[in-house]
Order: structure tokens, then C-alpha cells, then sequence
């Protein structure tokens, strides 16, 4: 049985591979054909472990499949089949290929049922998104791009000692649901954290993603925090902890995103807080609220994906990134604005889209718990994700004041994925039983009843007044928000640069003593031994005699005594 | 790719005119009433006990909005800077 395997990961590395060397209509037939081809070979396994190899005396579980994994891999495809279509025609071969390596990496996290496979999987990832972003060239993504690997090696780096100490106690390289104990249990919890962008380390998220090039933020917007997600499901579910950082990140990510004016931060911040939302749900750790969790993730790679397809179609007819620069596009891209309100609503759960059926099973399964703060805290912030995503970023983008700009839809390629997506978010939300069918635990959840309609509608309309009658307070201003990352992009090297002063005088002390000494050793010393000095120098004959005389003098007087 | 037109057109699109604004608020107000009256017809599951209260989503709503416009504003006093921060040195 496992050696009739085709590992996904394999086959979308292959992939990527020959992307790299082969040009033209084989390469367009190619970046097309790999996600198919991989989200066949997700779809033939079956349950258990499928393959696995000896590695320094460990027996590596390399394809380990179940439901809530082959769920992830096929999102993780299908997401690059979208992802490979936007950026058919205008991405470089080696974005696309270190993409389409990004997105192997991510399906080899789902399928890993070790934990140092599962490692060397996701630092494949963290490479390879590295170079997703460095791809689209200049000194911000440059240096963004080393912000973020620096960030990402030391997540790995945390990652790493934590999967050797379990290793060490327990004797087991399994893939398995741990408990909060011990440091290695928490440096893995750290470690994955780390990629979901949880706050405090957040900031890379909203610092490298919108550097990246049209098509690479939507490659980035899928797969790095969606591993993560996954990971936490197979390894920590139902740890409470993981409810207080969603929620700190579901409210930090509405805040940010209020403040900024850059069109692709404020989707980046967006991420956090829909990644938030996931975190409770695993925290919550129910079957309903696990089911929710994955069908958030699910239809938020859908809705974010189409988000940023529509940002970078902006950003690519018009050149501008800044909220403050943009506005009035609906007349000349009608196609991209009505893709942008679909993917709009869809984060925001309106009924008939894709959020609708996937977050409120989060809320269901805190209400099903008796977590009444929890609960409260996340309708609220449902609302806000509509201030902050669901309105702010078509109305600034596409509407508000008229900019005079008019440019024209993107390419015909670009606006088949924008368009594929868009009907993705309502076909999902209005049959959910496909995607309910694919979820880790049996669905006894409905959806739409008319008081869930009626007053999620109400919650989100009256969000949407709040936006209009607080416009005023939401005026767009040219600045960047600080976060966490002012500590290594400020505070450290400030702290740096004060040491090497600091130093530096030390230095001189040291020098001008050194300096003091020498000139005292050349004046006593080096100088008296000189052909000039006294010592060497010629005395005169009276001199001599009187010498003579002295020590003639010392001598008789030594034998009269 | 991009074709920036600096002059503005003669005539406002049909969507900036001042009239069709105002209708749009009309039409809105309409809507936000219906949700509230669609209400009365329907049966709530309460989870808890306020969100059982009339009109709680649209209060609750709005006001979670509020709360975090301003709270974004009064945080945004702190921590925001000029876009050029981290370049300038």
C-alpha cells in the first residue's frame, strides 16, 4: 500500500521545479496543471499513515493523512491553482516558483505525522516565503523580506528546541495532541505562534506582506498563518489559553487595521484578526468549535485570497497603494469592485456568503460552553470586522472621494481568478453542506434560520451606519502605526548604536593612558639609552676623573672598614 | 497600464450626485428599520439573556462600533507616526 503513494508535497514541489526551467506555453500549461494534479493525489489517500521513511533511526511518517488534514491540503491547492491563474501572465518565473515551493511546503505541514518532518516542512515554508517576497525586487522588500526571515528562522530556531526537548522526554517523534507542560511543550506553542502572527510578534505580517508583488501577497495571505492553524489543531486543541490570544488578536488586527491607510496593511491586519477568530475556535477545543475553526479557515483563504487579488489589480493599473491617493475606481474597474464587496462580505459574514456558515459555528460552539464574555466579545468584534474590512477597505479603495484616476481592469487571467473566488464565497455560503461534508467532525449545525439571518443582518447593517454617521473620525492620514517590531527596528539598534558610543569612549580612555605610558617609558627609558641621552652620550675627561676618583674613594673606605 | 485622467468629468456619476446620496440614506434607514421589524416575526434563540432584548444586535452593533472608532482614535494618538519613520535616521 504505501509505496502506491504520490505524496502531494512532492508533487507541487516537482512542480515548482520545472516552472523554473521551462518557458512560455509549457510553463502556463504547467502552473496550471501542478495544484490539479496535487489536489488529485490529496483526494486518493486514504486515513492512517501512507508512507514513511528511516531517518538517524527514527521511522519518518511522511504522508500521514485524516480528514482535517486532507481538508487544509486542499484548500492549500486549490489556493495555488487561484494563486497560479492571477499570476499567470505577469509574475516572474521565480516568484512563481518559489510560490508554488511555498505552497509544497504548506501541504507537506498538513500531511506530516512526525514532528521533524513536520519541522523541515515548515522551514521549506519560511524559505521559501522569503523569497515570495524578495521576488518583487527594490530596497523595501529587500529589507522587509530579511525582517521577516529573521523573525521566521527565530520561530523556527524556538520550534527546533522545543520538537528536541519532547523528544527527549517522551521518546517519540508522533505528531500528537500536548499539553501545556514543560518548556518543550511551550517553545512549540511559541514557535507556531510566532507564524500565526499572534501579538506581540504580529508585526511581520503587516511589514512584509504588503511589500510583496501583486500575486505574491495573495501566494502570502494563504499559507503561512493557515499552517499554523492546522498545526494548533493537531497539537493543541482545546487549550484555553489559545481563547485569550485569539480574542487579543481579533481586536488588535480591527484596531490596526482602523489606523492604516495603506490598502494591503489593512487586509494584513485582517488577517490577524481572522486568524483570531480560529485561534478561540481551537481553543474552545469542542467538535463544533474545532468544525468551526477549519470551515473558518477554509472560507477565510477563499475571501482573503480574493481581497488581495483585487488590492493588487489595484495596484497594478494605478501604481497607488495609499487609501488617501485612491478612491472612485468602481467607474472604470466595475468587474474588480464587485469582486472586492463580494470578498468584502464574505469576511464579514453576511448571509449567503462563505463567512457566514463558518464563523458563527465559532460563536456557536462559545455559547454552547456558557462562555458569555466570549461569546459577547466575538459578535462584537463581528461587527467591527465589518467597520474595518467589510467597509473601510471597498469604500476607501473603490468609492469615497472620486481620485480622477480611471484605469482599466486587469488582464483577462487575473480577472478569471478574482471571478472564480468571488463565486467560491457564495456558492459556499449558500450550499454548505459540501464543505460541512469535508469537516474533521460529523456537522449537526444549521445555519440558516431565520432569527440567525435576521440578526446577524441587524448587527452588520447598524456596523455599517456606525461607519457612515464616525466617517468623519476615519479621516485617512499619511502615517504607519508602531508595533512590536519598533523594538528591533528602533529600540535595539538605538540601544546598539548608545553601546558602540558608549564604547567608543571607553576606547579613547584606554588609548590616552596607553599614550600617557608610553611617553613617560620613552622619556625615562627609551630616550636616557639615545645616542643623545645621557646615558650613552660621551662625558667630558673632568667628568670621568671625578668619577674615578669617587669610586676610588668608595672602595678604600669599604677595606678601612 | 495605468491612465490617470486629471480632468474630472463634465457630469457627476449617477452615484456622486447629491440626490441619489440622499435616496441611498433613505433606502438604508428603510432597511435598518425592516431588520428590526423583521424581528417581531421570527423566533430568537437567546444564548444568554441580553441578546434576547429587542434590537440588541442593531444596539450592540453599532455601539461595539463606537466604542472602537474612538478607542482606534485614542490609540492612534500614541502610536502613529509619519510613513517615513523607519526610513529617516
Amino acid at each position: 500500500m504505501t509505496d502506491l503513494v504520490w505524496p502531494p508535497a512532492l508533487l507541487m514541489l516537482i512542480g515548482a521545479l520545472l516552472i523554473s526551467v521551462l518557458r512560455g506555453r509549457w510553463q502556463a500549461l504547467l502552473i496550471l496543471a501542478t495544484p490539479l494534479c496535487t489536489l488529485w493525489a490529496i483526494w486518493q489517500l486514504g486515513d492512517g499513515v501512507l508512507q514513511s521513511a528511516p531517518f538517524l533511526g527514527y521511522s519518518l511518517e511522511l504522508v500521514e493523512a485524516d480528514r482535517v488534514r486532507r481538508l487544509f491540503a486542499t484548500i492549500f491547492a486549490l489556493m495555488a491553482f487561484a494563486g497560479g491563474l492571477y499570476a499567470l501572465r505577469q509574475a516572474s518565473w521565480y516568484e512563481l516558483s518559489a510560490a508554488y515551493a511555498y505552497a509544497g511546503g504548506a501541504i507537506g505541514v498538513c500531511f506530516a505525522g512526525d514532528l521533524i518532518s513536520f519541522f523541515l516542512f515548515w522551514e521549506l515554508m519560511a524559505l521559501c516565503s522569503t523569497l515570495v517576497i524578495w521576488s518583487a525586487g527594490g530596497d523595501a522588500a529587500r529589507r522587509a523580506g530579511l525582517r521577516y526571515a529573521a523573525l521566521h528562522l527565530l520561530g523556527g530556531v524556538l520550534l527546533k528546541l522545543g520538537i528536541v526537548g519532547l523528544i527527549l522526554h517522551s521518546g517519540s517523534i508522533d505528531l500528537r495532541p500536548l499539553v501545556l507542560a514543560g518548556w518543550d511543550s511551550w517553545l512549540i506553542l511559541l514557535g507556531i505562534l510566532i507564524n500565526a502572527a499572534a501579538p506581540p510578534l504580529a508585526a511581520w505580517i503587516s511589514d512584509a506582506y504588503p511589500e510583496a508583488s501583486p500575486s505574491g501577497s495573495v501566494f502570502l495571505s494563504a499559507f503561512t498563518t493557515k499552517a499554523a492553524v492546522l498545526a494548533l489543531i493537531l497539537m493543541f486543541p482545546g487549550t484555553q489559553l489559545l481563547i485569550v490570544v485569539g480574542l487579543v488578536m481579533i481586536f488588535y488586527g480591527i484596531i490596526y487595521a482602523l489606523l492604516e491607510n495603506d490598502m494591503r496593511r489593512i487586509l494584513a491586519y485582517s488577517i490577524v484578526n481572522q486568524v483570531g477568530f480560529m485561534l478561540v475556535g481551537i481553543g474552545i477545543g469542542t467538535e463544533m468549535a474545532l468544525n468551526g475553526a477549519a470551515a473558518h479557515a477554509f472560507a477565510h483563504i477563499i475571501y482573503k485570497g480574493l481581497l488581495f487579488m483585487t488590492a493588487g489589480a489595484v495596484l497594478m493599473q494605478t501604481g497607488k497603494r495609499r487609501c488617501s491617493e485612491l478612491g472612485g475606481l468602481y467607474q472604470s474597474m466595475p468587474l474588480t469592485t464587485i469582486c472586492a464587496i463580494v470578498g468584502a462580505l464574505a469576511i464579514s459574514s453576511f448571509p449567503f456568503t462563505s463567512g457566514f456558515i463558518s464563523k458563527s459555528m465559532i460563536a456557536q460552539g462559545a455559547a454552547d460552553q456558557h462562555l458569555a464574555l466570549v461569546w459577547y466579545l466575538l459578535t462584537a468584534a463581528s461587527a467591527g470586522v465589518f467597520l474595518h474590512a467589510g467597509i473601510k477597505f471597498p469604500w476607501f479603495v473603490f468609492f469615497q472621494k472620486d481620485s480622477g484616476m480611471r484605469p482599466a481592469e486587469p488582464p483577462w487571467n487575473m480577472r478569471a481568478a478574482m471571478l472564480l473566488m468571488a463565486f467560491a464565497c457564495i456558492a459556499i455560503g449558500c450550499a454548505p453542506s459540501a464543505l460541512y461534508a469535508l469537516l474533521p467532525y460529523p456537522v449537526a449545525y444549521v445555519p440558516y434560520t431565520a432569527g440567525h439571518v435576521i440578526t446577524q443582518l441587524q448587527l452588520l447593517l447598524f456596523a455599517g451606519l456606525a461607519f457612515f454617521v464616525m466617517l468623519p473620525w476615519m479621516k485617512r492620514t499619511l502615517t504607519i502605526s508602531l508595533d512590536a517590531d519598533w523594538l528591533y527596528r528602533v529600540l535595539v539598534p538605538a540601544l546598539l548604536h548608545a553601546w558602540l558610543r558608549l564604547w567608543r569612549h571607553i576606547d579613547d580612555a584606554i588609548d590616552g593612558a596607553l599614550g600617557r605610558l608610553s611617553t613617560l617609558w620613552q622619556r625615562l627609558v627609551v630616550a636616557p639609552h639615545r645616542p643623545s641621552g645621557w646615558i650613552v652620550a660621551s662625558w667630558t675627561t673632568g667628568a670621568m676623573a671625578l668619577g674615578v676618583l669617587l669610586a676610588l674613594a668608595l672602595l678604600i673606605w669599604r677595606h678601612l672598614i | 497600464m495605468s491612465q490617470p485622467e486629471p480632468t474630472k468629468p463634465q457630469t457627476l456619476h449617477w452615484l456622486q450626485q447629491p440626490a441619489t446620496i440622499r435616496r441611498l440614506w433613505w433606502l438604508f434607514a428603510g432597511i435598518l428599520l425592516l431588520t428590526i421589524a423583521a424581528e417581531f416575526l421570527v423566533e430568537l434563540h437567546p444564548h444568554f439573556g441580553a441578546d434576547g432584548w429587542t434590537a440588541f444586535y442593531a444596539i450592540f452593533g453599532f455601539l461595539s462600533c463606537v466604542v472602537m472608532v474612538v478607542v482606534a482614535k485614542l490609540i492612534g494618538y500614541v502610536l502613529k507616526r509619519r510613513e517615513d519613520y523607519y526610513e529617516r535616521d
